[in-house]
């Protein structure tokens, strides 16, 4: 337990530690989860432009 | 040779790229998954306390490899846009467009845990110094980079516009790395350099340079994402864009 504890108080250094790599973490997971919803967003329009033309044309 | 020049413009076609995109994508991020967990644990739990700065310098393994990361795609792009208004390949534009954003991301984590690390061991968060003030250019140039290709609403003016843009900006580059050597700087100078070797013991240096291949894989990873998008993007009245498997469905 104590060293758990020991672990996150970085040797007094944790505010800067985790502040570091605790913002780095979330941006390297916003960065592909946005790109996952872009891409399935992007595939959905293309879908409907198909189906749109498919319509139009006959 | 003319063989050889035929095959490489096959891969600048972006209905042939697009699938190898995904292949190395994928490839990418599952040897960047593999190593950050390798590296923080390293990070963590393998680089001794530091004799000077304790745990405190750990933020070494991120800032580190976000500074050289945010460097090296800068230039990438540059190449890519080099490319592009020499050979007037349109992919090469779509590269330069789709590295950006990673590019500012690690610009920004580079400026960001900087300023976690200045706090405890200068006493400011910022200091305006040349390495810290050449890095917040570069952040500038991707934002800008990215607002000039948001603004020019003509796909073809924006990529050139966009490339000279960044051919331009390509002389902060040198001035970034080599601050340290030209002024006073608060900031310390290279740890690793090419002439002498590393100045770190060599566990840490070895987590840095794990983490700084995991940065590699995560940028080549995202890149390729985005790259397929801006190219579905540009292709969507193409005959092949309506014919893949994902969108056929």
């Amino acid at each position: 337990m104590d060293s758990v504890k020991a672990f996150f108080h970085m040797g007094g250094y944790a505010l800067y530690v985790w502040g570091s790599f605790g913002v780095t973490a979330l941006l390297m997971v916003a960065e592909p989860v946005a790109l996952a919803r872009q891409r399935k967003a992007m595939i959905r329009r293309l879908r409907r432009l198909i189906r749109l033309e498919s319509e139009y044309s006959s | 040779m003319s063989s050889r020049i035929l095959n490489w413009f096959k891969f600048a076609s972006p209905a042939t790229f697009y699938p190898l995109a995904g292949t190395i994508g994928r490839a990418a991020a599952a040897v960047a998954v593999v190593l950050l967990a390798v590296g923080l644990y390293m990070s963590f739990f393998v680089a001794p306390t530091d004799y000077k700065q304790g745990e405190g310098y750990r933020i070494i393994f991120v800032h580190v490899p976000a500074a050289w990361m945010s460097m090296f795609i800068y230039v990438v792009m540059a190449f890519w846009a080099a490319t592009g208004l020499v050979f007037r390949t349109r992919l090469s534009f779509m590269m330069a467009r789709a590295l950006a954003p990673t590019g500012a991301l690690m610009t920004f984590i580079a400026l960001w845990t900087g300023a976690f690390w200045g706090k405890p061991m200068w006493g400011a968060w910022w200091v305006w110094d040349a390495r810290l003030t050449s890095e917040l250019i570069l952040f500038f140039l991707y934002v800008g980079y990215i607002a000039l290709q948001g603004a020019i609403p003509d796909v073809r003016r924006g990529d050139r516009a966009g490339a000279i843009l960044l051919l331009v900006g390509v002389v902060n580059i040198p001035i970034i790395y080599f601050s340290v050597k030209w002024w006073n700087t608060l900031h310390q100078g290279a740890s690793v350099s090419i002439t002498k070797g590393s100045s770190m013991a060599a566990v840490m240096l070895e987590t840095m340079l794990i983490m700084t291949f995991a940065f590699w894989a995560y940028a080549i990873a995202v890149a390729m994402a985005r790259v397929r998008l801006i190219i579905l993007e540009r292709e969507r009245d193409t005959r092949w864009v309506s014919e893949l498997p994902e969108v056929a469905g």
